[in-house]
């Protein structure tokens, strides 16, 4: 039996300052299950941000965020986060990916194979005994997201996942997250990589100086921005 | 010159020779110095990792006194472990006092704060690197302190270490809780202090040699086991 859906996602009015400074301001979008969502935007849009609060990580000044699915109550075991630097414990490959099961109360027996299915998915079958910390920056990242999908999440995170890739590895993980998506789990990932967003999004919400400017189907969004700000970004231009 | 010299002599004569008195006092020492330091690193540990990733109101003044408390005068923690312990104090009923036991109880009261301060710092570096990860799956505080101590364990080893350095070289509270009995009470430090006083250079300088040794070889053993676990996991 389906669990029953933790989405959609309410961001209302969002608002996040540090002192005295607002660097996301009245931020009200709601992310529903399916499509793929990119929140995109130049350096110190409020990217990263966006995607911490709506992830729980952060409280918001003000605003709030809320799960309104059925499921909601278990949102916080249904969603998964990975970050533009991987964080691994100092474990084994295959350890790392086990932790994550153990914390979300998969039986001790179920493990071995869950983990062995995330990591022969991210092409680490094999590396399961290395220590994490000593594999290279395109295998650490695999592994977390191999991490994150043994989680069998509904909603995955992912804050500029590729960041700091080279053009292999890039590859690698954008087909990673596309079969996660086709496994059914909604993807919702920053980014300011412009091609990467073509690539992946099925919707843009944009965002520039912390604010919300445009939120669009990705065909639309790059073929007719509505804004001036995003016909900018994406002529190259360098936002004030 | 030759008075020192014929006093090293006759302290390796002892050590190679297994002398019994020798033995005696080393056997106790570290078994007093060790316990204190397992019971302390038991719940020190888990006291500094929790002091670094809950957070409370007063967390700052607790993380300060913990701090402060690592320069505690060996003789005041002697000298209130002592009243503790005395047969009219709340905890006579024991009969620990002049006991091996007594110097274990005043020996974690000094290694203690040692070891949680020392595993807060080490933890709260840690917590910083792995907190939004952690907090992203889910996981409870509670087992944050375990993934914790886990993760940082090779670090941890130096707190363990700086415990064990405290508890082996101390000799103020121990003389005072454990007497320095002959054949009872008597460790290392004391039963040099005691040596040198009544001018048996040769016992207290062995024993100086093998307080030494042991530190050392406690040490080269930390880091065989940090090498050991390092190119296990990285």
């Amino acid at each position: 039996m389906t669990a029953p859906t933790i989405l959609p996602l309410s961001i209302e009015r969002l608002f996040y300052a540090v002192a005295g400074r607002a660097l996301l301001e009245s931020v009200s979008v709601e992310i529903a299950a399916g499509s793929r969502t990119v929140i995109l935007g130049p350096n110190g849009a409020g990217k990263s941000l966006c995607l911490r609060l709506a992830q729980g990580l952060i409280a918001p000044t003000a605003g709030c965020v809320v799960w309104k699915g059925p499921g909601a109550a278990q949102a916080k075991m249904r969603q998964a986060m990975v970050f533009q630097r991987p964080v691994l414990l100092r474990r084994s490959a295959a350890a790392n990916v086990s932790y994550a099961l153990a914390v979300r109360g998969v039986p001790r027996a179920d493990r071995p194979s869950r983990v062995e299915e995330a990591l022969a998915r991210a092409g680490l079958a094999g590396l399961g005994d290395r220590p994490a910390r000593t594999m290279s920056g395109g295998e650490q990242q695999k592994l977390a997201l191999a991490r994150a999908w043994a989680l069998k999440p509904e909603v995955l995170f992912l804050d500029e996942p590729t960041a700091s890739l080279d053009p292999a590895a890039v590859r690698a993980v954008e087909a990673m997250i596309q079969a996660i998506h086709e496994g059914g789990t909604k993807i919702v990932m920053t980014t300011h990589d412009l091609g990467q967003a073509k690539r992946l999004a099925d919707e843009v919400l944009f965002l520039h100086n912390g604010r919300l400017v445009e939120r669009a189907p990705a065909d639309r969004f790059f073929e007719h921005p509505s804004t001036l700000q995003a016909a900018a970004f994406l002529r190259g231009e360098i936002l004030a | 010159m030759n008075e020192f010299g014929d006093a090293f002599h006759t302290a390796l004569v002892m050590i190679v020779s297994a002398n019994p008195d020798l033995i005696e006092i080393v056997g106790l020492s570290l078994r007093v110095s060790l316990s204190a330091v397992v019971i302390a690193a038991l719940l020190g540990m888990p006291l500094g990792a929790a002091l670094a990733v809950f957070a409370f109101p007063g967390r700052r003044a607790v993380v300060v006194a913990i701090n402060a408390l690592m320069g505690l005068p060996p003789v005041v923690v002697g000298l209130t472990v002592y009243l503790m312990l005395s047969r009219g104090g709340p905890l006579g009923v024991l009969g620990l006092l002049f006991t091996p036991g007594a110097m274990i109880v005043a020996q974690v009261v000094l290694v203690l704060p040692i070891v949680a301060a020392l595993t807060r710092q080490t933890v709260e570096d840690l917590w910083l690197e792995y907190r939004e990860q952690l907090v992203s799956l889910g996981v409870t505080p509670r087992r944050a302190v375990r993934t914790m101590l886990w993760d940082g364990r090779i670090t941890l080893l130096t707190a363990f270490l700086a415990g064990f350095g405290r508890a082996s070289a101390e000799v103020g509270a121990v003389i005072i809780v454990g007497g320095n009995i002959d054949h009872l009470t008597r460790v290392m430090t004391t039963a040099i202090a005691l040596e040198t006083s009544k001018g048996d250079l040769a016992l207290a300088l062995a024993l100086g040699l093998v307080l030494l040794a042991v530190s050392f070889a406690v040490n080269a053993a930390a880091q065989i086991l940090r090498d050991m676990v390092v190119r296990a996991q990285g």
